[in-house]
């Protein structure tokens, strides 16, 4: 164990990065993601990778995707407008099966909005935004060291079933300084892409052997030449009318996420044994909710916290065991109302929704969600 | 538990996010828990500016300051701003240029001349915030000499520490006079 440091949430999101094996960065700086660009520029040289400042959002999500195919990890971070840029190289990504980290670190819009404040308004844009049926992996960091953690899960998340993995990160962790035990490389876990170092140039590019849960990827450049496309492809990479195939492409793609979910899913709870009331909370807004729910114990409430880390896949068993010992949820976020669909989608009438919401650049307070709790 | 919450005000380019992230350094150099955040206006230089670190014995939830137990003010318009804002028990440490705005509940205001002395003692305006970080850690107790000096030192740019060095004491000087004067 290292000592504590003193570090910055986008901070935290560059070493775990590096940490994951991260190699290349090409972003179009943004606020509240800046940090990251400028922190990238000074490390990724030092640790032998190149940083490239792109022309604009659209630009830096294609040259990750390139250096990806090329064999080397890639990230690329934005906030709510340069995410809205990426969504059409996000689909692509997904269907060409490239491994890719996007951080969004969320303020508040639409458009441009307010640059400075928190938001979590870019959460059905993290599942929808890419037109098409399509899974997604989103992970959500509440602390600085879970900042770290999550990146490096969201690496090898993205290399293990070959797809891109959303950080929504938001601006109350992103500009959060706090104090962090940096973990040893011996500590973490790193998980590389299934990789064919030397190809054979007949090589079907997408072809799956047995027991595989992605077709081995083979960096351009290293002996292969073979198609990559946005449109719905075959085994040899190359498009596709065929009802079959197309059936058996899309199936794919979703169920190697979708049969993988006990893998994927990550929720913290506390307090639940007990509770009859739950909040249900992701991100910077977790921390309030620790705090309201402290308060809210010292003055006899049975209340605890469910807090998603994986988002996307929605942790629908999880809250539904949940949700049946349970008389109330409170769903707090820093928007008009959008994972509480999700949460109203999953738990129907099986106990009460509430909302706590904020859409005006403000941060949700303990108080507020205390208020809610007492509000019974 | 014991728990400070700081917050630091001023406008953009003063430096005031950098003194609460130096703050915030010495709290973790002395073990202790603690949380730096700010928010600013969208232009980067001279917008308001509020930066805060919350310093606890125990670990942190919500990041932000709620009650400060510590205000510093260096613009007039941030103390209109956050001045009112503060409980009668908080201690305020201000710019003697300033005055008090309508609404001030605070007890406790100590006026000192931060930005004279960075300019006219210190030689140099832009240390005024380290000017400030050495008045604060005298006032409000965070750590030790040496701890206060080493968190300094990890932040400024290369180059400029023996400056900065002076700042932090002439800080420090400014913040025990105005005790010595309260005594008397």
């Amino acid at each position: 164990m290292g000592d504590v440091v003193l570090m910055q949430g986008n901070e935290a999101c560059v070493e775990g990065a590096l940490a994951a094996g991260m190699r290349l960065y090409a972003g179009y700086p943004i606020t509240p993601s800046t940090e990251i660009a400028e922190l990238c520029a000074l490390r990724l040289p030092q640790e032998g990778g190149k940083f490239i400042q792109m022309e604009d959002e659209i630009a830096s999500i294609a040259c990750a995707i390139g250096a990806s195919v090329a064999g080397v990890k890639a990230m690329t971070a934005t906030s709510g407008p340069g995410f809205s840029l990426k969504q059409e190289n996000l689909g692509y990504a997904v269907l060409a099966e490239i491994p890719l980290v996007v951080v969004d670190v969320q303020r508040m819009g639409p458009s441009t909005g307010m640059p400075t404040s928190p938001s979590q308004g870019d959460m059905m844009m993290a599942r929808w935004g890419t037109h098409g049926d399509h899974p997604v992996i989103a992970l959500c960091p509440s602390s600085v060291k879970e900042t770290f953690d999550l990146t490096v899960r969201a690496f090898n998340l993205s290399e293990k079933f070959r797809t891109p993995v959303l950080l929504m990160m938001d601006e109350i962790i992103g500009h959060l300084r706090e104090g962090m035990v940096v973990p040893n490389s011996e500590e973490i876990t790193i998980i590389d892409r299934p990789t064919v170092k030397y190809p054979d140039p007949k090589r079907l590019p997408y072809h799956m052997k047995k027991g595989q849960l992605v077709p081995e990827m083979a960096p351009f450049g290293m002996g292969q030449r073979y198609n990559i496309t946005g449109l719905i492809h075959d085994e040899s990479g190359f498009p596709t009318n065929s009802v079959e195939e197309s059936e058996k492409m899309m199936s794919r793609l979703m169920h190697k996420i979708s049969d993988n979910y006990n893998s994927i899913k990550d929720v913290v709870t506390s307090g639940l044994d007990d509770a009859d009331i739950a909040v249900f909370c992701y991100g910077g807004t977790a921390r309030a909710a620790q705090s309201a729910v402290e308060e809210a114990r010292k003055k006899g409430y049975k209340v605890g916290i469910f807090r998603p880390r994986t988002i996307w896949p929605f942790p629908e068993k999880e809250l539904l065991k949940a949700a049946s010992k349970l008389k109330r949820i409170i769903v707090a976020e820093h928007n008009y109302g959008q994972m509480v669909l999700e949460v109203e989608r999953v738990v129907k009438d099986n106990c009460k929704i509430d909302f706590v919401g904020k859409w005006n650049g403000s941060v949700i307070t303990p108080a507020e969600i205390l208020a809610k709790i007492e509000e019974a | 538990m014991n728990k400070q919450e700081l917050r630091l005000a001023g406008s953009g380019g003063q430096g005031v996010i950098l003194a609460t992230v130096i703050l915030a350094e010495a709290a973790i150099l002395s073990g202790k828990h603690t949380a730096q955040s700010q928010a600013y206006g969208p232009e980067a230089r001279g917008g308001s500016c509020k930066a805060e670190t919350l310093i606890s014995d125990g670990p942190i939830g919500f990041t932000k300051v709620q009650n400060p137990t510590f205000l510093m003010a260096l613009t007039q318009k941030s103390f209109d701003q956050y001045g009112p804002e503060v409980d009668e028990d908080c201690l305020v440490m201000i710019d003697s240029t300033l005055t008090p705005p309508e609404g001030l509940k605070a007890k406790r205001v100590v006026s000192l001349p931060i930005l004279d002395t960075a300019r006219n003692k210190v030689g140099r305006l832009q240390t005024a915030n380290i000017v400030a970080v050495g008045a604060i850690n005298s006032l409000v107790g965070i750590t030790d000499d040496e701890t206060i000096t080493k968190a300094v030192l990890m932040h400024v740019p290369k180059g400029t520490e023996e400056l900065n060095m002076k700042a932090l004491l002439e800080g420090k000087k400014l913040a025990q006079e105005c005790g010595k004067e309260n005594k008397e």
